[in-house]
């Protein structure tokens, strides 16, 4: 058992990691229904919301699927040790790409005034700002695209990126390969 | 008539006098990708997409880069239309536009029919080297029918073109400098105030992006129309009003 153990090749540890998105592109990467057995027999999955129990981001891992933008201090720690543990980050989806939606708070020009429109004028009289430090995560002052923070390997973009699309970048990825992706079915944004 | 023959990429052209080098690479099935420019409306080389580059002109060998739109076919001409360094300058000139802007595809009117959006894909842009500036901008939903959404505005100006040369009303203009730079209506007043303004559609049949749209579209529900405005102006040459 042993000796057969140790002529098996290791399997690639994937991770999937959600940060400031809407777990959308989780939810297509489920959609990749059958393939995920397959997936499943060429892959570990050490880390993910959706495949996974693991709290903390482990050591040694062969790809990262990173979904959304990185809009408080719990996502950009996250993000930094995605990075120092991870041979191959995939921006996964628009929110990591190019901030997205999340981003769209950016046009109020910092945190404070979006914490003031959603917690006080918005609130029905009783509101105050939440204020917990070390268990609600402050807000960024910006949120930003991942590779506007760490160096990023492949990009993977779509709201959310379709099953194919995934699957597309995944193949290569899992054979050592990087993927080559363009045209329309494999690059387009929305 | 005269005519001038150059050589865009490895095709001999022959082409009438003041043919343009997008008209001269069209009649030889060559692609030169595009934006601001609209069959129908003058040229204004604004967006850069089109650039080329021109050797043998005037004398010149160095090769220069022109917009091909803009520069007419001269007897003698070299063209290259996809060196490396032409599609480094394309995927640039879409960077620059989705950084500039606030371009939401996602929540788009226009999501699955944006020129914009189309062309990222073209050009193999997959994320944007150069940062986001995530400027300021507002919305104007003055308008009984249409509205204008500066966050998608790419300031093209075909909007500006197809009211002053088309529509005749002239309700648009290019207003302020540099990262200002807006489209305006009127004397820059609310669009819906401006009296000019004709109610006609066509510079939200013309814009390439989800900027200008109808009230009652929702995200991916804005298709533009730029064949209703070639309809019109063959109609308006050829005198032929056939419906």
């Amino acid at each position: 058992m042993d000796a057969m153990s140790t002529n098996t090749p290791r399997k690639t540890r994937l991770a999937t990691v959600w940060l400031a998105g809407c777990s959308g592109c989780h939810m297509s990467f489920l959609d990749l229904d059958e393939w995920l057995l397959e997936l499943a027999e060429q892959a570990d999955i050490v880390y993910s919301p959706v495949g996974s129990d693991a709290k903390t981001y482990p050591a040694d891992v062969d790809i990262a699927l990173v979904e959304g933008g990185v809009a408080n201090a719990d996502n950009l720690e996250l993000l930094l040790q995605v990075r120092a543990n991870t041979r191959t980050l995939v921006s996964f989806g628009d929110c990591a790409i190019t901030a997205n939606i999340p981003g769209m708070r950016n046009m109020l020009r910092g945190s404070d005034p979006v914490l003031r429109r959603a917690y006080l004028e918005l609130a029905d009289g009783s509101g105050q700002l939440p204020h917990a430090p070390g268990i609600v995560p402050e807000l960024l002052e910006r949120v930003l695209p991942v590779h506007e923070l760490v160096p990023v390997e492949v990009y993977l973009p779509g709201c959310p990126p379709p099953a194919e699309r995934i699957r597309a970048a995944l193949e290569p990825l899992l054979h050592g390969e990087r993927p080559q992706l363009s045209g329309s079915d494999q690059i387009r944004f929305g | 008539m005269s005519v001038c023959t150059l050589r865009i990429n490895d095709h001999d052209i022959a082409v009438p006098a003041g043919t343009t080098l997008l008209q001269a690479a069209q009649q030889a099935t060559i692609p030169i990708p595009t934006l601001c420019f609209l069959e129908g409306l003058s040229a204004v080389a604004a967006c850069r997409l089109c650039l080329v580059e021109v050797s043998g002109a005037d004398g010149r060998e160095e090769p220069r880069l022109l917009a091909a739109c803009v520069t007419a076919a001269t007897e003698g001409m070299r063209v290259q239309t996809h060196t490396p360094r032409l599609q480094e300058i394309r995927r640039t000139v879409i960077e620059l536009l989705f950084t500039e802007g606030n371009h939401v595809c996602a929540i788009c009117v226009a999501n699955g029919h944006c020129e914009l959006q189309n062309l990222a894909v073209e050009v193999g842009m997959d994320h944007s080297r150069l940062p986001y500036r995530f400027p300021e901008r507002h919305v104007d939903l003055s308008h009984p029918q249409y509205g204008l959404d500066h966050n998608r505005c790419i300031l093209c100006t075909r909007c500006v073109r197809v009211c002053d040369e088309v529509e005749g009303a002239h309700v648009w203009d290019v207003g302020w400098r540099g990262e200002h730079c807006q489209i305006i209506s009127g004397l820059h007043e609310p669009w819906g105030d401006v009296q000019a303004c004709t109610h006609c559609g066509k510079c939200v049949d013309v814009c390439p992006t989800g900027a200008l749209f109808h009230k009652v579209d929702t995200s991916s529900e804005k298709h533009g129309h730029p064949e209703r405005l070639q309809r019109l102006m063959h109609a308006r040459t050829h005198q032929q009003w056939t419906p």
